[in-house]
């Protein structure tokens, strides 16, 4: 049960609240210590509101082997930050994902639920134009 | 609806929903796997239904969306029935033509696909080089069904199996059968699934639950997702067979966090197998009562791992334990728990429905049935294959992948995600089959199979999936939390221009200390692309570390030098 209401919170807030995370530890009566655990060891789940655009660069080995490196470090360069970060607008949150299974158009970047497929580090202004 | 209470309403119905379709109808079908989506098939599915809509063609052109055809390089892709027309890389301003030309049973020659060695163009699916020396036994009915519609999986023979198994077999007779055709498990391990069904079926206790094994973290492997997304009620029919088998009443799909179509989809069959009685409380009126549900994952790549994917479920994060009591007889909730891949449980029908001595005639000696490899980076034809035990691996990469694209040259193939190995050209004629991968230090693994060229630098692929499983570590044991660290900083300063000659036998001796003290296999088998990548490119790695070069051209703090002879 703990996972999936995570994700339910996860997916309304963009992030766990502390006193989401409370209620769930009262609610399910799982120790709050347990809760946070499981909200810290999982990548889906994220601690500090996130961006209002999720940007997923995928790093799976297809799109490795096809230069993802180079779209990511392009993308950090755009966006100003780091994987795993936040735009101080909050327009964007960048993280990696490994493989969604579209290798055939690697490297691809994932914004939103949009596949950009065939991507290089040139692409990535023009991907990025599309949310602003 | 009614619920189906017996075999004969079964069959009846089946009667029914083939007699109600025209065999020799045109049916305009396009694929709607993640990676025709990500090609735009979803524009060009609409722009198909409403045109039909406004020529008012329905009565003469069927249309239907199916699942993933595999030929993802070459996507939207269309396949005009019953013939088999095939019509790659379609966008909405071809789709009128389609159309009409479909209706008139004619060819559209410029939309065909041009075979790139002869320059032909061929029509029917079944000649393109990409299909033709496939076996698609398990994948075949994904182009013949849309994933979300229960009636189009009943008229291909869909739930036969079960019925058979449920009224005409004892739950040890399918065990032996599953047993005897000689399935192994298609998510990596390759244990004999008869076995670890027998284990269940006689652990004590109750109750017994079952699993799908749906979190495919490999990267590179998408062979589970377009199943799950294509054809979810082969999935469902493999574990309902099962659960018959093994007397479980309660099972699991747990899908990977990052298949939101995965998760829709079999979401939509669970409910559709429900109404119609085949799932859920007295299947078929046999009395025999299993439900389903669906888990969605958290982000990790260790909950692939079947104790760690049981500790998510459970609600506590995602480490795995020691297998000294094997999960068949303590899994969830320290019960009695299958497990087996998205893979494995697709084969069950197929086994049940046309026997363990057909199964067994597929395949090697010790390898039965066919496999779906994901076929994917530097490859011309990019998509999934289904191909019988023991094709060569030649034959895939050049026969079905069409070879290296760019006129670059073959340098390796990666097999078993971040658990396997790379294999030179000199192995390229080794058959494909689960202990002839093991010999040469890789495996069969979930069936990612990764093309690389002379442009990748294996020292680089050794660091990259050092660095994944560095990320993915749960941290709960030391030879992996702390050794894949270490391991990654010495292929940092490899590939920083900052090796050392003692970096090579260096890590050899923290993978021997991986191999042997890890708990899980994450840890266990991290060591296999390095290791493997010294074997067969050692070269490359001296040419880092005394030379200060990087020969394929891909570590930026090197410099580039002629290739290494």
């Amino acid at each position: 049960m703990l996972v999936p209401v995570l994700q339910d919170i996860q997916a309304e807030f963009r992030y766990l609240p502390r006193e989401a995370l409370e209620a769930v530890s009262r609610g399910l009566k799982i120790p709050l210590t347990r809760v946070y655990s499981v909200a810290t060891f999982f990548k889906a789940f994220s601690l500090t509101p996130r961006g209002r655009h999720q940007v997923n660069v995928c790093l799976g080995t297809a799109c490795h082997v096809r230069g993802a490196v180079n779209v990511l470090e392009k993308m950090q360069k755009a966006l100003k930050v780091k994987e795993g970060g936040t735009t101080k607008d909050m327009a964007f949150s960048l993280d990696t994902v490994n493989c969604v299974g579209a290798c055939a158009l690697g490297p691809i970047v994932i914004v939103d639920e949009n596949y950009h497929g065939q991507m290089n580090a040139d692409k990535v202004e023009k991907v990025l134009e599309n949310y602003t | 609806m009614a619920k189906l209470k017996s075999v004969e309403e079964l069959e009846a119905l089946r009667k029914k929903i083939v007699s109600q379709r025209d065999p020799k109808k045109t049916c305009i079908t396009i694929c709607s796997g993640t990676g025709c989506h990500a090609h735009g098939s979803e524009k060009v599915a609409a722009a198909f239904r409403e045109e039909i809509a406004r020529r008012d063609l329905a009565s003469e052109v069927d249309f239907r969306v199916t699942g993933c055809h595999g030929f993802c390089e070459q996507g939207p892709l269309v396949v005009i029935k019953p013939d088999n027309v095939f019509y790659p890389g379609v966008k909405t301003r071809d789709v009128p033509a389609i159309i009409v030309n479909a209706r008139d049973k004619n060819i559209i020659q410029r939309l065909l696909f041009t075979d790139q060695k002869t320059g032909e163009k061929i029509t029917y699916e079944h000649d393109v080089p990409f299909y033709k020396k496939q076996k698609r036994l398990v994948f075949g009915n994904n182009g013949l069904i849309d994933p979300a519609v229960i009636e189009d999986y009943i008229a291909v023979g869909g739930y036969a199996a079960l019925a058979r198994a449920l009224f005409g077999m004892k739950p040890d007779a399918v065990i032996e059968e599953v047993t005897r055709a000689g399935l192994r498990g298609r998510g990596g391990g390759g244990f004999p699934t008869g076995v670890k069904w027998s284990t269940t079926r006689n652990a004590p206790g109750e109750p017994k639950y079952l699993i799908c094994n749906a979190d495919e973290g490999d990267p590179g492997a998408y062979m589970d997702r377009s199943l799950v997304e294509g054809n979810p009620h082969s999935v469902l029919e493999g574990m309902i067979i099962g659960a018959y088998a093994m007397g479980s009443h309660e099972g699991f799909v747990y899908v990977r966090n990052e298949y939101p179509l995965a998760v829709k989809n079999m979401q939509t069959a669970i409910e559709a197998a429900e109404k119609r009685g085949l799932l859920g409380k007295n299947i078929l009126g046999s009395g025999f009562d299993f439900s389903v549900r669906i888990n969605r994952g958290g982000g990790a790549f260790i909950c692939g791992e079947s104790t760690a994917l049981m500790a998510s479920l459970e609600g506590q994060v995602g480490e795995p334990r020691a297998k000294y009591v094997h999960t068949a007889v303590e899994g969830l909730w320290g019960k009695p728990t299958n497990l087996n891949n998205v893979e494995t449980w697709a084969n069950v029908p197929l086994i049940i429905n046309n026997g363990a001595d057909w199964y067994s005639q597929i395949g090697t000696r010790n390898s039965k049935g066919t496999k779906i490899f994901s076929l994917v980076g530097k490859i011309k034809n990019t998509g999934l294959v289904e191909v019988p035990m023991g094709i060569t691996l030649r034959e895939i990469i050049y026969e079905i992948g069409g070879g290296i694209p760019g006129g670059k040259k073959f340098k390796a193939v990666q097999t078993g995600g971040p658990s396997g190995g790379v294999i030179p050209e000199s192995h390229l004629d080794l058959t494909v089959d689960f202990d002839e991968l093991t010999k040469v230090g890789s495996m069969m693994g979930s069936g990612g199979m990764i093309v690389m060229d002379e442009d990748t630098c294996m020292v680089d692929m050794a660091k990259y999936f050092v660095s994944f499983l560095e990320g993915e570590s749960c941290g709960k044991c030391l030879p992996c939390r702390e050794g894949l660290q270490r391991m990654r900083e010495i292929l940092d300063r490899i590939t920083e221009g900052e090796g050392r000659n003692s970096d090579i036998r260096f890590l050899e001796e923290l993978s021997a200390t991986l191999m042997e003290t890890s708990l899980c296999a994450l840890g266990s088998t991290a060591p296999n692309p390095v290791l493997s990548t010294i074997r067969y490119f050692r070269k490359e790695y001296e040419a880092h570390i005394r030379d200060k070069k990087c020969p394929a051209g891909v570590c930026k703090k090197l410099k580039r030098a002629a290739a290494v002879k």
